[in-house]
């Protein structure tokens, strides 16, 4: 089970508080972990990454394990603490502005 | 009695604001989709409890929301959470937040590029949905004007979209370019008369018209003059604001432009000035009365780098004569220290037996007249900037 946080936006449109907890198969990396999050919550598609090309939207970022994994490979495993579901997975809208 | 049902798309959300056929007592619902900003939001004639609205973030990106009960609840239209997204056979099902530019060789064209503000080329990029205008018919079916211009499709309710690709690429693409807020498509007029026809307008390319149903488009914008572009009569190129038509007469157009306001009697085919004794001819919302179709109201904004109304004094004019000649509506609105602007898709009228007039400001407040614009009253006040109103005549 693997454990994401979503902010506050995104849980809005998902429709869940807190924490959401999803199944991965096989390899656990942040692509994985997008794909089943998407599939579970149709609505959040677009919401993190682009319908086409899949990239990361700009103010939207990763992080686990105290560290910042926005600029890792999408198909790089993620840290074991997330793949086994003792550290949350977590998007986060960038702070920008002024 | 009858009522109305004003929708207000703004910065921080969406707010729906109603009263009965008085239109005295007003009851403000919001914010929808709090922290969002929300460019337009529209009820189809074909069934008003049927609402559509544009959502966006610079964070998260586009959403699309629907109503089905005037407002009370929304949804996101497509595949409900848990369900397989795609079909058995691998298909996608609809995802209403999906606007792929059509580069298929059977209908689209190949994806070119634009003219960027420093006259390199930019391709074309989806950034979000400006407008959106239901079909006057059919619930299910409804148009979206986005940025980078283009015009799409839905015909099952808002859980897909596609491209109607034959106005990017009939020609003039590569040539369009970028108004101060983007290059948008944000006025969609459909014609009551005839299914196949609809015109659009783009800032900065100008007005274009199909007469079968979106596949071939041409521009419509001759006699307009722009003294700041390279060519001022140029095919396009015009940074058109604004167009409104009157429904019982869909041949005759009304445009604000960046500066000067128009007025077309064949369709577009060729435009005239009508801006008279306006104290400034530049603006962004323009609209027509819902029972007479010379009765036309526009908001004077100073110029294009003073975006607020002239010596302080919030003004609507209103021509009685299809342009040239307008006088000025300040009853009830604000005549000093007035440093407002109301943005292109701000004014909206409803089509009780005296019509109702309604705009919406920079500063947060939606004013509305009951009497034709004669005398003006805030409905709200104190809303996050308005990006959009849209009014609804209820039975």
């Amino acid at each position: 089970m693997i454990r994401v946080t979503l902010p506050p936006h995104l849980r809005k449109l998902a429709q869940v508080d807190g924490e959401v907890q999803i199944d991965v198969e096989g390899q656990v990396t942040q692509r994985a972990v997008l794909d089943a999050l998407e599939a579970r919550y149709p609505m959040l598609r677009g919401t993190i990454r682009d319908h086409v090309t899949y990239r990361r939207r700009a103010f939207v970022r990763f992080f686990a394990c105290g560290e910042d994994l926005s600029h890792e490979q999408p198909d790089a495993p993620l840290p074991t603490a997330v793949a086994k579901g003792t550290e949350p997975f977590m998007i986060v809208g960038a702070i920008a502005g002024g | 009695m009858s009522g109305v049902r004003v929708l207000a798309g703004t910065r921080k959300g969406a707010f729906i604001i109603t009263s009965d056929g008085e239109r005295k007592k007003w009851e403000v619902s919001g914010p929808h989709f709090a922290g969002w900003e929300i460019y337009h939001l529209k009820g189809s004639p074909a069934d008003p409890n049927r609402l559509y609205a544009s959502q966006t973030s610079g964070w998260f990106g586009q959403i699309i929301q629907r109503s089905d009960d005037g407002g009370k609840s929304w949804h996101q239209p497509g595949t409900p959470p848990g369900e397989p997204t795609t079909t058995p056979d691998g298909t996608p099902k609809g995802e209403s937040n999906k606007f792929v530019y059509d580069d298929s060789p059977e209908t689209g064209k190949p994806l070119t590029t634009h003219q960027w503000y420093d006259g390199t080329l930019r391709p074309w990029e989806f950034k979000r949905v400006w407008h959106v205008e239901p079909s006057l018919n059919d619930p299910d079916t409804v148009y979206a004007g986005v940025e980078d211009a283009a015009l799409f499709r839905s015909t099952d309710g808002g859980q897909s979209w596609r491209e109607l690709s034959g106005l990017r690429g009939h020609g003039t693409g590569p040539d369009w370019q970028p108004g101060a807020g983007g290059m948008c498509l944000h006025t969609i007029l459909l014609d009551e008369s005839d299914p196949q026809r609809i015109f659009i307008a783009i800032s900065s390319a100008g007005a274009f018209r199909t007469d079968d149903g979106g596949k071939n488009w041409r521009p419509i914008n001759r006699g307009l003059h722009s003294l700041y572009i390279p060519n001022p009569t140029a095919e396009v190129g015009h940074c058109v604001h604004r167009i409104a038509m009157h429904r019982s007469r869909p041949n005759v157009l009304f445009m604000q432009k960046h500066w000067d306001v128009m007025r077309s009697d064949d369709s577009g085919e060729s435009w005239r000035e009508i801006s008279g004794n306006l104290p400034t001819d530049f603006g962004f919302v323009i609209d027509v009365h819902a029972h007479e179709p010379e009765t036309i109201y526009v908001v004077p904004i100073k110029s294009d780098s003073e975006h607020f109304p002239p010596d302080g004094k919030l003004r609507v004019y209103r021509s009685r004569s299809g342009g040239n000649e307008w006088e000025a509506l300040t009853k009830g609105l604000p005549q000093s220290d007035c440093y407002v602007n109301v943005l292109r898709d701000a004014m909206a009228v409803d089509a009780l037996d005296k019509c109702g007039v309604y705009f919406g400001t920079t500063g947060g407040q939606v004013y509305a007249s009951a009497d034709g614009g004669d005398s003006w009253a805030p409905i709200v006040r104190d809303l996050p900037a308005v990006l959009s109103v849209e009014v609804q005549t209820l039975p």
